[in-house]
């Protein structure tokens, strides 16, 4: 292993692990919004109760989404120093944004929210649950637009420096809406939405099942269900819109998201399968003419495959195809689940179905699994590119790193890792288990000094 | 004198830097006095003395850094990648920080609660220190090729002088987080931070004394403005009366201006730091031409003229929010449900 590749796993741990939090904000940010949102509006204890309980869990997942995000801003300067010298000039200033307009209002009201219940009013604390969810928000479109860039560069010149080519910014705008950042921000918030609704819908079926709180967890049950839906159908349109960014913008990475080897008219869709990559086949169901018409609204124009893309411009393949497959079927899952789900609450059935309720309970998983295929397919379908056709990865990384630096910091991040996701899960679960009333009581203990 | 973009940016650097140290350095000087109290009462009032703040104060060092690559990419890649095991050191710093202050207080057990207070404790000196480092190195200078790239080692980094800088980083946190929690405590806690405060500052003047000695001798380009400008020699006389000041002022129990007179040193102080460098942003003494300076390490001039305009709408809605968040959690620590 090199340098380039043990910069390129480390990367991906790094991020991989940081992005198990992220969506957690943002859709519990939104599911805080809506639950407040209610108490306000109906002065029902149970979703003021509710609420608290989900700012308590926020906060864990906050906590160490700011930890593990710190890590990314210095991420690019250590491993990734050409490439810092090369995108510094245009993407600086989408981090630089992001800073300032995301971070702080996450940050800064964040401590109203939890600690702020007693100092603010009821409308004010809603003020700045609305705060901290549009920064969580705020923080996806910065990083979207500049990871966008990488995929499809606008608004720019190449210019050459005493170290090396550098992009140039020549139009800000240009490189803010470049062709894929807009369809690739409402694909990953509704990601995020997804996790949150499915967070929510999981813990309330948990309730359900143990028949303790009950009368919040079905709210919370409806409010998750019902934003699953929702979201789910949107992110049908989503999909096709980002597909079809690739297909027009980068068709090596679309021929190999769907395993498109060999060039031909009609050109099929596996819903599920496997590539074969000796003999440059996909084994599994395929619908003729699929990809075609989802492409180009017709039956019969065959999509670019790889055969037309040089051999050194080839992604890895199976790792590409199977990444995104596996974000489809989690997909499919999903909407099995909500839609059984939504089916059972609207006739009432929903409490004596502990099978369906159980899936839910685990279904908290799928959101997870399908974003972090997604970005694995969007990421490495890029490859061997670190900024599309102007800079490749191995051009990207610091050349002056040694191996044993590396190995030491990705043991480093391993071990880190691990116990924070140990910890995570340890007092997560704690926190489910005490569940929101056993929070109000565990109130009126501190509030008497006598114990 | 117009001020060009690249200088204009090196300001606002500047700032950011400034607003990371006054603020997150009393985050880590609690940190590091934490160990020092000995009650898990007064640990809690110490630890939520901080609670609703350190989050935002540590976004500052974001900013430190996300403001280094737009405006000076090549600075940002050199640094990062040359000091490639020391960030590595921050990073394990400020991530065990983090979660000792968030999972500390979640479990009644003494013995949970010991780990993380020594977790927290640690974390915290470690990041001090490791900036300290940092400081130390971008003062002295560090030896760079033509490519920009730093040839030395990791071992490098830790020079007699380097260390004394760090130290003094250290030293200056300490002082600081002590005054901020002597302001933010009543009762019985208070009589306690009453005991660290002069040892404190005790340990910051001698540092102060080491450091300005030693910058005399061993990095005496940072004196060089300050001879040819006696206006700008002002400025460590300025920081020697008010860190003198702050000790008379705890005397006198003046809490709030003590602190006040904390942050105004640590503005005095980055200031030299920033005279003495400027224009250079890295300093390689062995081959000047190899340095880093804010004109070749910069973005052009057009981003740096777009980024000026983001910090210019979004700084005064940071302090406004800002300036709210501590103005709702002004006044004495008090637990409650809420509290770590």
């Amino acid at each position: 292993m090199d340098v380039l590749l043990l910069s390129r796993i480390q990367f991906a741990i790094n991020i991989c692990f940081h992005y198990l939090y992220p969506p957690i904000s943002i859709g519990l940010g939104l599911m805080l919004v809506i639950m407040e949102g209610l108490y306000l509006k109906t002065k029902l204890p149970k979703y003021r109760e509710m609420t608290f309980f989900w700012i308590k869990i926020f906060a864990l997942v906050f906590a160490i989404g700011v930890a593990t995000g710190l890590v990314q801003g210095f991420a690019f300067g250590t491993n990734w120093a050409r490439f810092s010298r090369f995108v510094g000039d245009v993407f600086g200033s989408a981090l630089a944004s992001e800073g300032i307009f995301a971070f702080f209002l996450e940050a800064g009201f964040l401590g109203i929210l939890i600690f702020g219940k007693d100092r603010v009013g009821p409308k004010l604390h809603y003020l700045a649950t609305i705060c901290v969810c549009l920064g969580a928000h705020f923080s996806a479109v910065w990083i979207i637009i500049a990871n966008s860039w990488m995929q499809t560069p606008a608004g720019f010149h190449i210019e050459q420096t005493a170290t090396g080519p550098r992009a140039v910014i020549t139009d800000f705008w240009q490189m803010v809406f470049n062709p894929s950042s807009m369809d690739r921000l409402v694909h990953t918030i509704f990601g995020c939405w997804l996790t949150g609704a499915f967070f929510v819908m999981s813990v309330a079926a948990f309730y359900l099942l143990k028949k303790k709180h009950q009368e919040i967890a079905r709210s919370m049950m409806k409010i998750g269900l019902t934003v699953s839906l929702i979201v789910l159908g949107l992110q049908l349109f989503s999909g096709d819109r980002s597909a079809h960014y690739v297909a027009k913008h980068q068709p090596a990475k679309f021929a190999a998201l769907e395993g498109v080897y060999h060039t031909a008219p009609s050109t099929p869709m596996n819903i599920v399968g496997w590539i074969d990559e000796k003999k440059q086949q996909v084994h599994g169901f395929k619908i003729s003419g699929l990809l075609s018409f989802l492409t180009y609204r017709n039956l019969i124009d065959p999509v670019p495959g790889l055969d037309q893309i040089p051999r050194d411009e080839w992604p890895n393949v199976p790792l590409v195809f199977h990444s995104y497959h596996i974000m489809i079927l989690t997909w499919i899952a999903m909407l099995f689940v909500s839609v059984f789900g939504f089916w059972a609450l609207f006739r009432g059935t929903l409490e004596s179905k502990k099978k369906l309720l159980w899936i839910m309970v685990f279904s908290v998983l799928l959101p997870h699994i399908g974003q972090q295929a997604g970005w694995m397919a969007a990421e490495t379908g890029r490859q061997p590119w670190i900024v599309w056709k102007l800079l490749r990865t191995s051009e990207g990384v610091s050349h002056k790193l040694s191996k044993g630096q590396l190995i030491g910091s990705i043991n480093m991040f391993v071990v880190i890792y691990i116990l924070l996701f140990s910890l995570f899960i340890f007092l997560l679960d704690r926190k489910i288990k005490q569940g929101p009333e056993e929070l109000a009581l565990d109130e009126k203990l501190y509030r008497d000094p006598g114990k | 004198m117009i001020i060009d973009a690249n200088t204009a940016f090196y300001f606002v650097i500047g700032i950011a830097v400034l607003m990371y140290v006054m603020l997150d350095g009393f985050d880590l000087g609690v940190g590091a006095l934490h160990l020092f109290a000995k009650t898990d009462e007064e640990r809690r009032i110490f630890l939520n003395a901080i609670g609703p703040v350190w989050d935002g104060n540590e976004v500052w060092i974001i900013i430190v850094v996300g403001g280094l690559f737009a405006g000076f990419p090549n600075a940002y890649a050199t640094i990062l990648s040359g000091f490639y095991s020391l960030f590595m050191i921050l990073i394990a710093g400020f991530i065990f920080r983090a979660a000792a202050i968030e999972f500390r207080s979640k479990r009644e057990s003494p013995r949970w609660r010991g780990l993380w207070d020594f977790v927290f404790c640690a974390a915290s000196l470690v990041v001090a220190f490791v900036i300290g480092i940092l400081l130390g190195n971008l003062i002295q200078g560090v030896p760079l090729d033509a490519e920009q790239n730093y040839t030395g080692d990791f071992f490098n980094l830790f020079s007699p002088y380097v260390l004394i800088v760090a130290l003094f980083a250290l030293s200056l946190c300490t002082m600081h987080g002590a005054i901020y929690l002597y302001m933010k405590t009543e009762g019985e806690a208070h009589q306690t931070v009453r005991r660290w405060i002069n040892p404190a500052i005790g340990f910051f003047l001698i540092a102060f004394f080491l450091v300005s000695l030693a910058t005399f001798f061993t990095a005496p380009h940072m004196i060089v403005p300050m001879r040819e400008n006696p206006l700008l020699g002002m400025i460590p006389l300025l920081a020697l009366v008010t860190i003198f000041s702050i000790p008379m002022l705890i005397k006198r129990e003046k809490a709030g201006w003590a602190f006040i007179s904390s942050c105004v040193s640590i503005l005095l102080l980055l200031s030299l730091y920033q005279i003495g460098t400027y224009p250079y942003l890295i300093y390689s003494p062995a081959i000047p031409e190899n340095s880093l300076t804010i004109y070749n390490a910069s973005s052009t001039e057009k981003t740096l003229k777009t980024l000026l305009l983001i910090v210019a709408i979004g700084i005064p809605l940071v302090l406004a929010y800002g300036f709210w968040v501590y103005r709702i959690f002004r006044g004495k620590v008090k637990l409650d449900s809420s509290s770590y």
